[in-house]
């Protein structure tokens, strides 16, 4: 939290949960109570069926590594090259984020393997949701 | 306008008015359009057309719609009739059959107000913005290696697609690349974000361009040769790319090929010329495989057999493309500026006889697709 250049969302009113949940070490979805659809990014409606019913719920913070880029061309402060990934949550919404605890080279980021969700300070009230090799392995 | 052939069926305004500090300026734009949808009776998938003085990309992603007609246009306060007098053209031109338009301001308590499309409180701002990209060569890319994992294309099939327009830029005096280029060079050029290097990347340069139309009856007025309009198509998915909904295929290019197949009632061998605006190396891949030129994971050996390049049966990217013309930052124009010389018959890169061309854009990150199908015949 230095000299790095870190944007930092900024969040609404509808994705504040999602923000207070990362910050307590909670990955937080949204289902319709409706048509049970789970969804994202955060929205008080259903974006399936349009129901206003919707219930936050906390998500079990596994995934699989859908696709990245490894960035060479870093902003200030970042470390490259590193990874830009989209991973694709248990329960089925895709969320783009960084994957660490890794090296962050083609051979070691397989697309499919198994990720948990962590969390990481960039700000007072930020934590960002990254993923790291499920089952502790470094 | 033909008086009375478009009507209002549904209209409301927001829950509340006054003072809303818990709804962002995007959360104002769908509650009223949940509130109109409800009292016309419809849901988002009933709805085939936006317009919105927000962003249409955003807008229609957060509301679950997928459009065939999208209208972003933003002149202030009387946008809204605006957006009726389009809606009604566009209804009558059969573009789409019920059209959204929302409005959202969070003029007092402004939350969220940087929402739509920049700043930190947007969908894009909160959820990709602070994972460190740069740019979209870190974005527009990141879909690829699913695409090359789930339908078999090469690092070398995708480095092709830049050598083959290059070599079409070498017909091109103004592109400002022309030397020809081999795999190899490709594959060694810089590391930008892997697997993408730099010459499969687009350039970044200084331009325009204009276009004027008419109708087809006042075209013979003038001394140019009319290049007509005979399929249209556009559509929207998503501002964000994670949230794409199939990595190895667009839905915005589908939804936006197919509409203007429909419209111009051609099939795919009746194509003498195809544009397929390429700010990557894999946008042409994408593009023919969901225009339906190409069967899924069959577009980067179908490059590489030479059936896009000179002397292949269907040119493509003739001007050398976003990777070696030019591209300033939105490209379509200059694509579809190539599809209407080779309609005139004065391309560099002339096609013998060429008569129907295909010319197909993305924008954002497979945020929005537009085709236009033109044809120097008149129908």
């Amino acid at each position: 939290m230095s000299d790095k250049f870190q944007a930092l969302p900024a969040p609404t009113p509808e994705t504040q949960h999602f923000w207070d949940g990362t910050k307590a070490g909670d990955l937080k979805l949204q289902r319709c109570t409706s048509c049970s659809h789970t969804y994202f990014p955060p929205r008080p409606f259903c974006p399936e069926c349009a129901s206003r019913d919707v219930e936050v719920y906390n998500a079990s913070g596994k995934a699989i590594l859908y696709s990245y880029v490894i960035n060479h061309r870093a902003p200030k402060g970042w470390d490259a090259p590193y990874s830009i990934a989209v991973v694709e949550l248990e329960e089925g919404p895709r969320m783009m984020t960084n994957v660490i605890g890794i090296e962050q080279t083609p051979e070691a980021l397989e697309l499919d393997m198994a990720l948990e969700v962590t969390f990481e300070q960039v700000s007072d009230d930020i934590f960002l949701p990254k993923f790291k090799p499920a089952g502790g392995a470094s | 306008m033909k008086p009375g052939s478009i009507a209002i069926t549904g209209a409301a305004e927001t829950t509340e008015l006054g003072k809303i500090p818990h709804l962002s300026e995007l959360g104002l734009h769908a509650d009223a359009a949940l509130n109109a949808m409800a009292d016309m009776g419809i849901g988002p998938k009933d709805i085939d057309g936006v317009a919105t003085t927000g962003r249409p990309t955003d807008l229609a992603h957060y509301l679950g719609i997928t459009p065939t007609w999208a209208d972003g246009t933003s002149v202030g306060g009387c946008s809204f009739m605006l957006h009726v007098r389009h809606a009604a053209a566009a209804i009558n031109e059969g573009l789409c059959e019920t059209v959204l338009i929302t409005h959202g301001e969070s003029g007092k308590s402004r939350v969220g107000r940087g929402g739509f499309g920049g700043g930190g409180s947007s969908l894009a701002g909160q959820f990709e913005m602070p994972y460190g990209p740069m740019g979209p060569p870190t974005m527009f890319t990141i879909p690829v290696l699913r695409y090359m994992k789930d339908r078999g294309l090469t690092h070398e099939q995708l480095a092709n697609v830049a050598v083959v327009q290059r070599e079409w830029a070498g017909f091109h005096p103004r592109a400002t690349f022309r030397d020809p280029i081999t795999i190899d060079d490709v594959l060694n050029s810089r590391m930008i974000a892997y697997p993408f290097r730099l010459l499969q990347c687009c350039l970044v340069t200084d331009g325009g361009g204009a276009l004027i139309m008419t109708s087809a009856e006042r075209a013979k007025d003038f001394k140019t040769k009319p290049v007509y309009i005979v399929g249209t198509g556009e559509s929207v998915e998503t501002p964000m790319i994670s949230q794409m909904a199939d990595f190895t295929s667009s839905r915005a290019f589908r939804v936006s090929g197919k509409k203007a197949f429909d419209e111009a009632g051609i099939s795919h061998d009746e194509v003498d010329h195809l544009m397929i605006y390429d700010a990557f190396a894999h946008l042409p891949i994408y593009g023919l495989e969901d225009l339906g030129f190409c069967e899924p994971g069959e577009a980067g050996q179908f490059i590489m057999d030479r059936n896009t390049a000179p002397g292949g049966k269907l040119p493509m990217n003739t001007n050398g493309g976003g990777l070696s013309y030019m591209h300033s930052g939105m490209y379509g124009m200059y694509a579809l500026q190539e599809s209407v010389r080779q309609m005139r018959g004065i391309s560099p890169a002339q096609v013998d006889g060429a008569k129907t061309s295909v010319c197909h854009g993305v924008g954002g990150m497979f945020g929005a697709s537009g085709t236009i199908i033109m044809s120097n015949v008149q129908p």
